[in-house]
């Protein structure tokens, strides 16, 4: 089995030479994150100001953590259904239908997962025969690509740009559209970008993917994160519903990342397959993060708002900032990512934020993690203080005049 | 008061340093139009002084800060106000509320010690003639005050980077 008792086995591919032989060649095939090697550099140091982190700076709700504590001190401590709870599922229907305007019925059409991360496997499994391609709108939130290779699926990223503040398009869709294509996956509001689409820019992609005979996943875990517009669910374009797997979760609009709560809604045949899937690996969301969850959703809108309003300030901040230290950056409407385009300094991402951070004590993500369309820009979050938003912009400042000169 | 005046006022409270410039951007708004709300709100009063809040426990010179509830005879005529001014002008006195229930005033009292507290309720407050009677309750520890929490066990617990 290890190295040393192979020694002497002749024929090759009965005895494995190296542990890593006994790895599924799907998994072998997956390439690291780029966003590890970057956090190996970043923890490595200290008196860095990060805005590399993808979660909120807020810390849950006090009401929601103590709705958790106290389900744990009356004893709920036991498996719910797999789907998750009866009220929870009940309160995900109706919110949905308040905010976006979809009806899903909470018996069928909904199921609570560990985070929208489990639902967007769950979907994945549950639909790719391999060889299948699946679209995906890049830069991207960077698992889509790799859960689609674990499944067998060939994920076929389509390039999206600033000029369309990081759309995606009707052309841009259709020349990336084969015969193997069954699965588009987007997520608007984005991480990285910061783009949305509008109701009106959906259009044209449902009449796509309607001739196309597509699936879509929408990844809709920002869509409390909008500024100035309201979120427009795909799943609730004319005639999509049925199409449509939404996904989405308490991480990003209750300030919950830890908690590991997410969920998935679509026509029952599907949600019935993903759940049972999740019943077989998962059995159920954790108990207490589901009490946390309906308290969230039951008592936590104003507070949520509160979040809201505060991240947009601070996006005005940043933007601003951008412009002033003159990085070209697009108006991002949406999640708490800035996007600035550093190509006017002359260097690659990858190079700019190491520099960044080795000359100027900031962190932030290079662009190209995220997929096509990610090289030459930078990932900024402004999740964090005001305080520590002025002081990054001051830093990055000096260090792009620097560049400039130089 | 107008809608952005408000928010003004929101972003002050939480850190009074925010200049006009840096408090515009978050808004969305023009520097004049936020540079007028701030001289508004200062000329009328609403924004009355931009303070310090301290966390005393932790300077050497330590106070004593004690909560006095106070039960007075009203005056005809004037109702609390005049024994409340009378008691609010002494510089001790760190604030003065009229109360519903069992008492009228809370008077919130700082002193170098606990005998200098002790001898402004004998020497100052109770010979007051309306004064019928006083409740004295020294503070022991302070953990959150005007919204502020002291002892901060809330860090930053994220992670560096993350996706």
């Amino acid at each position: 089995m290890l190295k040393e008792e192979t020694e002497g086995t002749s024929v090759s591919g009965q005895r494995r030479q190296n542990m890593s032989d006994y790895l599924s060649p799907l998994v072998k095939g997956i390439k690291p994150s780029g966003i590890r090697r970057f956090f190996d550099l970043v923890s490595a140091r200290k008196d860095v100001i990060t805005l590399g982190v993808g979660e909120p700076d807020f810390v849950t709700p006090w009401h929601v953590r103590e709705a958790a504590v106290y389900s744990l001190e009356t004893g709920k401590t036991q498996y719910t259904s797999n789907a998750g709870m009866p009220e929870l599922r009940e309160e995900i229907g109706q919110y949905l239908n308040d905010s976006f305007q979809v009806a899903y019925d909470p018996a069928s059409e909904i199921v609570v997962t560990v985070g929208g991360s489990e639902a967007i496997d769950l979907a994945l499994r549950a639909l790719i025969t391999p060889g299948d391609e699946i679209l995906v709108p890049e830069p991207c939130y960077i698992s889509y690509s790799p859960i689609t290779s674990l499944s067998g699926g060939i994920a076929v990223g389509i390039e999206t740009s600033a000029d369309n503040e990081f759309k995606l398009t009707e052309e841009a869709l259709r020349k990336s559209i084969t015969p193997k294509s069954k699965v588009l996956i987007v997520s608007y509001p984005s991480n990285p970008t910061g783009g949305i689409m509008t109701y009106e820019d959906w259009l044209p992609i449902a009449k796509v993917v309607e001739e196309h005979d597509l699936i879509v996943i929408s990844d809709e875990i920002y869509a409390e994160l909008t500024y100035g517009t309201k979120h427009a669910s795909f799943a609730a374009l004319p005639g999509m519903k049925d199409r449509t797997i939404l996904v989405s979760g308490f991480s990003k609009a209750f300030a919950m990342t830890g908690w590991r709560l997410g969920y998935m809604c679509g026509h029952p045949e599907l949600i019935a397959a993903m759940l049972k899937i999740h019943q077989y690996t998962i059995m159920c969301a954790p108990t207490m993060a589901q009490y946390a969850a309906l308290e969230a959703l039951r008592n936590g809108m104003e507070e949520k708002d509160k979040m809201v309003e505060s991240y947009n300030q601070r996006r005005r901040l940043v933007v601003k900032g951008f412009r002033d230290i003159g990085l070209q950056c697009h108006e991002p409407q949406g999640a708490f990512y800035a996007f600035p385009s550093i190509a006017s300094t002359g260097l690659d991402s990858e190079t700019f934020a190491q520099r960044l951070l080795e000359e100027a004590g900031v962190a932030a993500v290079p662009g190209q993690v995220f997929g096509l369309g990610g090289e030459g820009f930078l990932r900024c979050s402004y999740a964090t203080s005001v305080t520590q938003l002025t002081e990054a912009l001051d830093r990055i400042g000096g260090f792009v005049h620097k560049l400039k000169q130089g | 008061m107008s809608e952005l005046q408000l928010k003004v006022l929101e972003l002050l409270k939480e850190d009074a340093r925010r200049d006009a410039e840096l408090i515009a951007t978050m808004l969305g708004v023009s520097l004049e139009e936020v540079k007028s709300a701030i001289a508004e709100l200062e000329n009328n009063h609403v924004i009355v002084k931009y303070a310090t809040v301290v966390n005393w426990s932790k300077v050497d010179d330590e106070k004593v800060t004690a909560l006095i509830e106070v039960q007075i005879t009203p005056e005809r005529g004037r109702g609390f106000e005049g024994i409340a001014e009378r008691i609010y002008l002494y510089p001790e006195v760190k604030s003065v509320y009229l109360m519903s229930g069992a008492y009228d005033l809370l008077v919130e009292i700082e002193g170098k010690n606990l005998k200098e507290v002790a001898s402004f309720v004998s020497n100052k407050l109770s010979p007051i003639d309306a004064v019928l009677s006083t409740k004295t309750f020294f503070i022991l520890k302070k953990y959150k005050q005007d919204g502020i929490i002291f002892e901060e066990h809330e860090g930053d617990h994220r992670l560096m980077v993350s996706p």
